[in-house]
């Protein structure tokens, strides 16, 4: 008896050829592999990866982790500190996301091709967009430093200025997608254009707008923690002294503070998300 | 209701964040007197009058930036390599045990809670000065978000293709590798480029903290008040994202197309 597997498999690579992985069709994909792979180990042995320093640092990192147990906030007055730094970096977080949101609705209204005909206008806006965008916050809040001097003030500037950027892509996709018949409703009824986006296009996509809000306050809070760092105000300045003071104990447990914290902020706006537009957003 | 605690919100943020409009409008001739200052080199002259001047440390930041991006790559390929086999654990739908798989959910929810930037300063002590504690600051932050995204896509996979491979017996790795692994490593890339991407502007600043790349340099010419160079710089790190943002799109377009022709 012939060995029938064999002979399926003959017979099925014949029939259909693209089913079965050749040495053509893989090549491509193994060749990106080796060269990502190759291109991972220079840049590790540049970066410092094979030497004895790096041995020794995994060494010490161990001990770190060691003095950050058990997280312990020293004394009642530290923790109270703490407390005030959190709550100071909550607010830093929801006015600049506020802020921004409020600055960045009329620019998105430019941004968008379905609101502003013009071309040039959507062009430029959107490159402006992108250059503030990919300027970290921190350098926004180095930079409002400057101008307003150090404290939270500072931190609020520079989410309100570093969020416009990306608010003002998400908020001209989100009004691009809206249904143009409302506008058209409005138009024919002789209402002029800037009714016809109040009426026709603002309501269609203010769930998702008031959404992405609250999705970036929730980073936000996140952010906003490092920015006391380079005093922008906030527990990050507190957070910073503590590691490089070596007060590690106290790092951990303000490490821990912000946890719970944002854990807390998450719980809450994913419930008001889920009420803005309902369980099945995930469309993207 | 809602609204009327949002403005009782934005009413107490605004006195714990010390918010003084006054000191603002006072203020805000700064703000424009510094851009004003950015495009002035320090003969006085405007700086695209004299771009060789403008550009004098072109060697030495291009080399920080090249370093700066090698720490995002470095730090994307580390944390996604971690994050693939993190994901497979922690999906809700083909995970070998239910406990790891919280335990693997809050492992990544604390590397991706705790901002970057907090770890580079813990690395910095251990590591020293330098790429090492940026590259592992980012690794860890990439492995967090990474392997929360990776894990949304194992669980929206079609079971159908796992449950054949295992019926035929065979164990947990190799029903992965053929069943699940052939529908989401295109999205698993596309991710990660989307994360090489953020990590790029990130890695920028690492520096702030002494964790390498051009952040350093950049952090002590805004200390220093070294205006060209800040302008200089900041044109440097905005050209590169750019750049970046170009490729890995053209990229990811390229992987869509190539998953729609299957």
């Amino acid at each position: 008896m012939p060995d029938r597997r064999q002979l399926d498999v003959a017979a099925l690579r014949t029939r259909h050829p693209q089913h079965f992985g050749g040495p053509g069709r893989e090549r491509p994909v193994a060749i990106v592999f080796a060269g990502m792979f190759l291109l991972l180990v220079l840049g590790m042995a540049n970066l410092g990866f094979f030497q004895w320093k790096t041995i020794a640092g995994i060494g010490k990192l161990w001990d770190v982790i060691l003095l950050m147990l058990p997280p312990d906030p020293g004394t009642w007055s530290l923790f109270q500190l703490y407390f005030w730094g959190l709550v100071e970096t909550i607010a830093i977080a929801l006015l600049g996301t506020l802020t921004a949101a409020v600055l960045a609705l009329p620019l998105s209204l430019l941004a968008a091709r379905n609101v502003t005909a013009a071309r040039l206008v959507n062009f430029l806006t959107r490159r402006s967009l992108d250059t503030i965008r990919s300027v970290d916050i921190l350098i926004w809040a180095l930079i409002w430093i400057g101008v307003v001097g150090l404290g939270p003030f500072a931190g609020v500037l520079a989410f309100a200025t570093s969020d416009i950027g990306s608010f003002g892509k998400l908020f001209s996709e989100a009004l691009e997608t809206a249904d143009h018949k409302p506008v058209e409703g409005i138009l024919s009824t002789g209402g002029g254009r800037l009714l016809s986006v109040r009426f026709g296009i603002l309501p269609q996509v203010f769930p998702v707008l008031a959404s992405q809000i609250l999705y970036f306050f929730e980073s936000n809070v996140r952010w906003a923690s490092v920015l006391g760092v380079v005093g922008a105000g906030g527990i990050g300045l507190q957070l910073a002294e503590a590691i490089r003071t070596l007060e590690l104990q106290q790092a951990s447990f303000i490490i821990l503070m912000i946890l719970v914290a944002v854990a807390m902020i998450d719980f809450i706006s994913s419930r008001l998300r889920f009420a803005l537009i309902g369980r099945r957003e995930r469309t993207s | 209701m809602l609204l009327a605690a949002l403005l009782v919100a934005i009413a107490l943020s605004s006195v714990a964040a010390e918010v003084s409009p006054s000191l603002f409008w006072a203020k805000i001739g700064n703000f424009t007197g510094y851009f004003g200052r950015l495009l002035h080199l320090d003969s006085g002259a405007l700086v695209f009058s004299d771009p060789v001047e403008w550009f004098w440390g072109i060697g030495r930041w291009l080399r920080l930036l090249g370093e700066t991006l090698v720490m995002a790559y470095v730090g994307t390929v580390l944390g996604a390599i971690g994050a693939f086999f993190l994901a497979f654990l922690a999906a809700a739908n083909v995970t070998p045990n239910r406990w790891l798989s919280m335990a693997v959910r809050r492992f990544c929810e604390f590397c991706r809670t705790v901002p970057g930037l907090v770890f580079a300063l813990m690395f910095v002590i251990a590591f020293g000065l330098g790429p090492m504690a940026g590259v592992l600051a980012v690794a860890i932050h990439s492995l967090g978000t990474l392997g929360k995204l990776f894990s949304e896509v194992v669980e929206n996979i079609d079971m159908k293709p796992v449950e054949g491979v295992s019926s035929t017996g065979a164990p947990w790795h190799v029903a992965m590798r053929f069943g699940a692994l052939p529908q989401v490593s295109s999205s698993f890339v596309s991710y990660a480029l989307l994360r090489f991407e953020i990590n790029v502007r990130e890695s920028a600043v690492l520096g702030f903290v002494g964790a390498g790349g051009i952040g350093m340099d950049l952090f002590e010419a805004i200390r220093k008040f070294y205006y060209s160079d800040v302008s200089a710089i900041l044109v440097m790190i905005v050209v590169t994202v750019a750049l970046i943002d170009i490729l890995t799109g053209m990229i990811r377009h390229r992987l869509i197309d190539l998953v729609e022709k299957h």
